[in-house]
């Protein structure tokens, strides 16, 4: 392809930064020195096109060492891969996380999503404004911005804070107390200068990020404390998590790791696929599609190869569970996508995490390496003659991209959009081959469904739900964090088994299923917490997320945070969703400063209806789910006691 | 020596359902075009008939029954056994959202049939308040993905800013955009294979940019014009359309178009002249020329000024 680039080159930094993520030049073709005999020959088309899908990789890559991206940067990165340029900067705007304009190496995102606002996120993020400057701001040494949920809702508020380095490093701190944030904001001399033991030369052992956080920061609490009933004998999904060294392979088999590949590989791809149909296990991601017929699907398409991607770009505002499994039992993960591969005829999987989970990435990338080394991965796994092997793509702060299309996007090098269905993704999906996609929580069942058998598994559960679940709990409960327990629990035990609610507090509303999911009231404890049971009762389990707001919460606030975050997440290619989510927050921002609801809702409802029947994926057709579910279900807007002037005045306050 | 004629695999006829009207259909026949063939007017804004369906703008929604969502006509093939509504009450009220959601947002004023699907659907921009100033130029370019500065709900939020005007041939008006990316697809591997434009940033700001916004001139532009072929709005125009409009005195019920052949070489390209008072005032190029399929260079899109040379200017 006939590039024209800009007249704008690297620096040094830049230019080993992706030289040392994609190996050196061959040629001036490519980037290096152009020397007489490299005119003798050109290099193009396809051989060199087809590296498109490390463009994201490769962003990351001078992300994380400058901290943001420049022109020759991004000259570096066309010339390397044959990109034009106008693709890869529309690419790299389509990302929350990439700078493209100068910015101080280290940057603090502040979640002020629905749980840590409710747990005072406002109070930081004032911190913040008067210590570093409005959101954005260079002037400090530091910068930082509001964020979605960063998956650290059981320990709100919570913030994240990500250093340019050789390698990168970050520090997160949850629960984000004014100390604990002033330690992500300060930057301390760097007790640790000998660490970067390759002179910055290219992830050292496989691993993007530094082994320790940020100076002066203090470390993270182990992966288990997100799970208060740890170790609880009931625990089927989380049995090793608090029990084993979550970076050893020896701790993993001596808790039943790889038993199930093995019996896996014993069964044949379709005795797996039995199993797993037979089990009745369907996604966790949200959408509840059966396992079984998706693999099937995949498996029989006589188009080759087949790829599986693992979804693990966990965004739903409010859900931790991906997160907590990969970061507590990551060689669970490995060994599912593995079996996952075997069934569907794969021999490469791709784990895509979203940017914001630094430590479940670096836990990952380490069972990667070890599996690798005992040949659990690679081109003969287990010496039975299968190959298979993971690699791990890194979001960059786009919840878009966990929709199951815009994900192979992502993945592909190109924006994170989603595609029209049909063609599903089981019979064109990533790169265009038939591909199973599935959520980690979906995955890491597998194991139980193999090791117990099929019919055993279903045998867990209600009928039309079979299994555990896992619940991500937040908000005023008095111990939020993940619970495990077998569908067929309502959303009363589950409340009850977090302690319930403090003394003197009592539930104003439920948010079932994070941002995409409804409201429900404190006085609906009684929904079966299963997939039939939420349908029935008109709501949906979503991804698992339980959000309790108590009495105290601003659910004027909620609604209009929860509008903003779909006004953020879009992806602008469709206009029902496009504009429409700009048109739901501005009506709801009305609202809230005393419009009439007589004129409002009705508009609302016929913005939201259209985003509902018109929108491309997902993310437009939810959009709505929490605003009509507050209006209809809570009474909010039409109920005369929650409008009334004392509660705007609140509402005015929390801004 | 003769040439095999190459004939296309013959497709299986199939029979589905429009508004109640039965129909036999070659397979692989999209909604859209089994509607025009039965004379159903459906609008479209997004759809391109020389480029492949992005399925943008949602503006050709369809009820397929028993589907859980409305499906754009242009992309969504019939299957055999199909029941398509296409002016079911939720249609009409999908269409109508549309049209306001982007009448609200965009300066459609040039956009033609917009005016006539607006009043068919009862479309009334207006109600979503009175419109925010425009934006300066450049902010819109340089707004970060994922996040926003909420207004106070009593304006509603625009794409609107300054016309970029970068170069001599031809004026990127943005505030007309409805990112249809009809230009883009243009411009990269559908027709050009160029890539100078991308759409760049996300949801509300996602915006037609070449790399890092730099001016035409800069970029990999090559000026074939063949964006400006496709542009639905006039968001992309001639710089002689841009200025005429200006000082109003363009006037398209006066203008005459003819088709003849471009002088430049020996492609043979067709080319449409459009003329107002003697004086070439755009070129386009007719979509079903089996060659080009309405795509020019820069020499026969616009290099028409020798023509109209006269005397000694």
């Amino acid at each position: 392809m006939d590039l024209r680039l800009l007249d704008e080159a690297p620096t040094i930094a830049e230019r080993d930064a992706v030289d040392s993520f994609l190996g050196e030049p061959e040629s001036g073709w490519d980037g290096g020195t152009r020397q007489d005999s490299h005119l003798r020959y050109a290099r193009g088309g396809h051989a060199a096109r087809d590296r498109r899908d490390l463009l994201l990789p490769a962003l990351h890559a001078v992300n994380d060492r400058v901290g943001w991206i420049s022109r020759g940067a991004l000259n570096h990165i066309c010339r390397r891969l044959t990109i034009p340029p106008a693709e890869a900067y529309a690419v790299a705007s389509f990302y929350a996380m990439f700078a493209l304009h100068e910015r101080p190496r280290r940057v603090v995102h502040l979640c002020t999503d629905i749980a840590c606002a409710a747990a005072g996120a406002g109070r930081l993020r004032d911190r913040l404004n008067e210590r570093l400057g409005a959101a954005g701001s260079s002037d400090a040494g530091t910068t930082w911005h509001e964020s979605p949920c960063l998956g650290l809702c059981e320990r709100a508020p919570a913030a994240l804070a990500l250093q340019a380095d050789a390698p990168a490093r970050y520090a997160v701190a949850a629960p984000a107390t004014p100390r604990a944030l002033d330690a992500l904001t300060e930057s301390p001399a760097d007790d640790d200068t000998t660490s970067g033991s390759t002179n910055g030369h290219g992830p050292r052992n496989g691993l993007t990020f530094h082994d320790r956080p940020l100076p002066g920061a203090s470390a993270e609490p182990d992966p288990a404390t997100a799970i208060p009933d740890a170790g609880s004998p009931d625990h089927v999904l989380l049995r090793r998590i608090g029990r084993i060294d979550p970076l050893s392979l020896d701790d993993y088999r001596a808790a039943g790791g790889y038993a199930a590949l093995r019996e896996a590989l014993r069964l044949g791809p379709a005795g797996v696929i039995r199993e797993v149909t037979d089990s009745g296990l369907v996604g966790r991601g949200g959408a509840a599609f059966p396992t079984g017929r998706k693999w099937n699907a995949t498996a029989q398409q006589p188009v080759t190869p087949h790829y599986l991607v693992c979804n693990a770009d966990e965004s739903e505002p409010g859900t931790f569970k991906d997160r907590v499994l990969m970061e507590g039992d990551p060689f669970a993960v490995v060994e599912a996508m593995t079996i996952a591969g075997y069934a569907i005829g794969a021999r490469t999987g791709y784990l895509y995490i979203r940017g914001e989970y630094p430590r479940a990435l670096t836990h990952l990338e380490n069972a990667l390496v070890q599996a690798r080394e005992r040949g659990l991965l690679g081109p003969d796994v287990m010496g039975a003659g299968f190959a298979f092997d993971i690699e791990i793509r890194r979001g960059a702060g786009a919840y878009i991209c966990g929709e199951e299309t815009a994900i192979f996007g992502s993945i592909e090098g190109l924006r994170g959009e989603p595609r029209s269905k049909p063609p599903f993704p089981v019979e064109k999906g990533l790169f265009g081959r038939p591909t199973a996609v599935n959520n980690v929580e979906t995955l890491v069942n597998v194991l139980p469904v193999l090791l117990m058998g099929g019919p055993a598994y279903a045998a867990q559960g209600t009928e039309g739900s079979t299994g555990t679940k896992l619940f991500c709990l937040s908000g005023g409960v008095r111990r939020p964090g993940l619970y495990e327990m077998p569908f067929g629990a309502t959303l009363g035990d589950l409340v009850e088994a977090a302690g319930g609610m403090p003394e003197g507090r009592s539930i104003r509303a439920v948010l079932l299923g994070g941002a995409a999911g409804t409201f429900v009231r404190g006085d609906e404890l009684d929904i079966p917490l299963t997939f039939e049971g939420a349908r029935a009762s008109g709501t949906s389990l979503g991804s698992g997320v339980v959000l309790v707001l108590d009495d105290t919460a601003d659910l004027i606030a909620t609604l209009v945070r929860v509008a903003a975050f779909f006004r953020d997440e879009s992806c602008g290619q469709c206009v029902p969703c496009r504009v429409g989510t700009v048109r739901q927050e501005e009506a709801l921002v009305r609202l809230r400063s005393g419009a009439s609801p007589e004129r409002e809702l009705p508009l609302l409802r016929e913005v939201g209806q259209a985003m509902r029947d018109a929108s491309i994926c997902g993310l437009g057709q939810t959009a709505w789910n929490a605003v009509e579910s507050a209006v209809d279900r809570l009474g909010l807007f039409t109920d005369s006691t929650t409008t009334a002037p004392d509660a705007r005045a609140t509402t005015e306050e929390a801004r | 020596m003769t040439e095999p004629v190459l004939l296309p695999t013959p497709r299986r006829l199939i029979d589905a359902t429009i508004d109640g009207r039965n129909v036999r259909v070659p397979e692989g026949t999209t909604v859209l075009e089994a509607c025009s063939e039965q004379g159903t007017e459906i609008p479209t804004l997004c759809y391109g008939d020389t480029l492949t369906p992005r399925n943008a703008c949602r503006v050709c929604v369809v009820e397929v029954e028993g589907a859980r969502t409305l499906a754009p006509a242009c992309s969504r093939r019939l299957e055999p056994g199909m029941s398509v509504a296409t002016d079911s009450e939720r249609v009409r009220h999908g269409r109508k959202l549309v049209l306001e959601l982007l009448g609200s947002s965009v300066d459609l004023s040039t956009t033609p049939g917009v005016a006539a699907w607006m009043e068919r659907y009862g479309a009334e921009p207006e109600r979503f308040g009175p419109r925010a100033a425009p934006a300066a130029m450049g902010v819109r370019d340089a707004r970060r993905a994922g996040e926003h500065h909420p207004g106070d709900g009593t304006t509603a939020e625009t794409v609107e800013q300054p016309p970029k005007v970068d170069n001599e041939l031809y004026v990127r008006d943005y505030s007309k955009c409805i990112t249809c990316y009809k230009c883009v697809d243009a411009c990269g591997d559908q027709w050009q294979n160029t890539f100078a434009i991308g759409v760049a940033g996300r949801g509300f700001d996602a915006r037609i940019s070449t790399e890092h916004d730099v001016a035409l001139p800069d970029s990999a532009c090559v000026y074939c014009g063949n964006c400006v072929e496709v542009c639905p709005t006039g968001a992309l125009s001639f710089t002689t359309e841009f200025e005429m409009r200006r000082a109003g005195t363009w006037k398209e019920e006066e203008q005459t178009q003819t088709t003849t052949v471009c002088t430049y070489c020996g492609v043979g390209c067709n080319v449409t002249l459009h003329v107002q008072e003697n004086e070439i005032v755009k070129v386009t190029s007719p979509h079903d020329n089996p060659v080009t399929h309405g795509n020019l260079c820069i020499k026969g899109r616009f290099g028409f000024q020798h023509v109209q040379r006269r005397g000694n200017d």
